[in-house]
């Protein structure tokens, strides 16, 4: 009597916890999707707002007040001016910098501050870069608000993270590698760039590619140092001033509440940013399939 | 050496060859300076970063006392009167940080639970990349969304709801901020060792309480510092909240009321063309200052947090 009084308490308490459990599992799989609910949610509203605004003359046209001649040619032409100077300073900048750590630094001091200066620059806001880029590009160095001054600020902003993906690039390489270039005599230069540097190159690429597409995406730091609203002439140089496509959704939405129609604008120029990132971001998964080396 | 042997030694070869200096020699001594010098350069961006804040800060601390900035409760840069206290902007930044990190919290932890103790490695494999997109969508996107379409929908369900307000920007913020606290405390969940678990399991305990009395505990401190991590993040976001928030310097609790947060201000001072020498401009470092003082401090914590309180195994 006793013992089936202390069974069916125990059998109670079982069920409840496995209850428990199993109302755990379910809540924890509904907050997953609430993340992904959203992004749903945003891309379909972007979408439909868009799609029907985007057309030839929407790519190829000029800006304009009115929204049905606006075009984000130059939105387009400017993204494409300040990849030009980003891509490559940060690539040199940032190769460079992990070389240095990786092969050449001590394990000391000095070494260590640098390693966690990266860390804390990839924290800092981007909004502080933009103020940086404006005090000592725009007005110290007296560049104005162009392409080469957007795209430095740009620079320094994603460098952090091309640098500590170099690095996580650099060391996957496996040691024996260059270990039996050094025995075979060849000297470390030598070493790091016929072998260890075409062994990296795939996962520096990505990394590079993926930093990449964050500057295209950012906005804050362009803001700062002033990219105008105004209509201006197509980028031709470094030298010349230029919007790019999250300056045209931030004016365009800012402006959204005079004229309804800037909304439509903001979504179409969102779609080709978007598509702009995806294929950045599917080059980025090709270059790491199929070129990494397994060893 | 006897005469009648003019070869030289193989010996005496590579000592001829050391001596001489090639262009290859000189190269392979010069890399490691050059890339010394390339190093620098990102502590060379830190100073700058410093240096610009500190003495433009100071030039404002000359014009507005150090006291009045930081106790005033009014923000009028271009009145008659100007008053300069950064009490308005650190509130906007509060809420809208607080709103989002009520959202980004329990909901990035959730996920990283199911991802790390509940989901089978084919789902897991299914959901990170689309967390990826999520993580990936610039915030300018954010901004559209909180201003086009959470506002207004947020206007139905609170109808004393300003159609600049903090309220909206914070949980899209939140929402941004997901990704971020998932797959931080995902990792530290991740690296608890199997064996805790199956010791737990074996013992009679269910999923739940793994996660509960094992698994969390032991991650604690990679999970607290996804949640500083994401922090620094919401007090840093500029975007979001200068479109979806306004620019009204308010020093109120009603979340339902446009605010200025401090990013937002810095967009408004530059964006306005104040004249470079004035109080105003000035004031913009001064606000710089203090959200880079902020976010550094969060991010030196969680890395202090991460590394002194992890569980070895």
């Amino acid at each position: 009597m006793e013992q089936a009084e202390v069974m069916v308490h125990v059998e109670k308490r079982l069920n409840r916890r496995l209850m428990s459990n199993k109302i755990g599992r379910f809540v924890f799989l509904l907050a997953t999707l609430f993340g992904l609910f959203v992004l749903a949610l945003l891309l379909y509203r972007v979408v439909s707002e868009g799609w029907s605004y985007i057309n030839w003359s929407f790519l190829t046209g000029k800006l304009s007040t009115d929204p049905n001649r606006a075009g984000i040619f130059g939105a387009i032409l400017g993204t494409l001016w300040l990849m030009a100077v980003v891509a490559p300073v940060t690539m040199i900048l940032g190769v460079a910098t992990a070389i240095y750590l990786e092969m050449y630094a001590r394990p000391n001091k000095l070494t260590e501050l640098i390693q966690t200066n990266i860390a804390n620059l990839a924290g800092v806001p981007s909004i502080v870069y933009g103020i940086l880029g404006l005090t000592v590009f725009v007005r110290l160095m007296d560049l104005g608000n162009v392409v080469l001054a957007g795209g430095l600020t740009m620079s320094l902003l994603i460098l952090p993270i091309v640098i500590v993906a170099s690095q996580e690039a650099l060391r996957a390489v496996p040691s024996y590698l260059s270990e039996g270039s050094l025995g075979m005599g060849a000297t470390k230069w030598q070493t790091i760039r016929s072998v260890v540097l075409p062994v990296a190159l795939p996962g520096i690429l990505t990394g590079a590619i993926l930093a990449l597409s964050r500057a295209i995406g950012e906005t804050a730091p362009l803001v700062v140092i002033g990219i105008p609203a105004l209509l201006i002439p197509l980028p031709g140089s470094i030298f010349d001033k230029f919007t790019v496509l999250p300056m045209q959704v931030y004016y365009w939405t800012l402006d959204s509440s005079l004229v309804a129609e800037y909304a439509n604008l903001a979504a179409a120029t969102i779609i080709v940013l978007l598509l702009v990132l995806l294929l950045l971001n599917s080059i980025a998964i090709v270059v790491r399939n199929k070129f990494t080396k397994r060893f | 050496m006897s005469p009648l042997n003019q070869e030289p030694s193989t010996r005496e070869l590579i000592e001829a060859r050391r001596k001489k200096k090639t262009v290859g020699d000189r190269v392979e001594r010069m890399i490691p300076s050059i890339l010394f010098v390339i190093t620098s350069l990102s502590v060379l961006t830190t100073i700058g970063i410093v240096i610009t804040l500190f003495s433009e800060t100071f030039e404002f601390f000359k014009r507005v006392p150090i006291l009045e900035f930081l106790t005033t409760t009014t923000l009028k840069p271009l009145s008659e009167n100007p008053q300069f206290g950064v009490l308005p902007l650190i509130a906007g930044t509060f809420w809208s940080s607080l709103i989002a990190m009520l959202v980004a919290i329990p909901i990035g932890l959730m996920t990283a639970i199911y991802l790390s103790e509940y989901a089978s490695q084919r789902v897991r494999k299914r959901f990170k990349p689309m967390l990826e997109i999520l993580a990936g969508v610039p915030t300018i996107v954010y901004g559209f969304f909180a201003f086009t379409f959470v506002t207004p929908l947020l206007k139905q369900l609170i109808p004393g709801l300003e159609s600049t307000n903090i309220l909206s920007p914070g949980i899209v913020m939140g929402v941004m901020i997901i990704p971020m606290v998932a797959s931080l405390s995902e990792d530290a969940m991740s690296s608890v060792p199997q064996a805790m678990r199956e010791g737990a399991l074996g013992l009679g305990a269910t999923k739940l309480e793994v996660t509960r009395k094992v698994v969390i505990p032991a991650a604690l401190s990679g999970i607290i510092a996804s949640f500083v991590l994401g922090l620094s993040r919401a007090i840093g976001e500029t975007m979001i909240v200068t479109i979806a928030s306004g620019s009204t310097k308010n020093f109120t609790f009603d979340v339902t009321q446009s605010m200025q947060t401090m990013t937002a201000y810095i967009v408004e001072v530059t964006g306005g063309d104040a004249p470079a020498g004035s109080t105003v401009y000035y004031s913009l470092y001064a606000v710089a200052m203090t959200l880079f003082l902020f976010t550094l401090l969060m991010n030196v914590f969680a890395r202090y947090v991460s590394r002194k309180f992890r569980e070895v195994y």
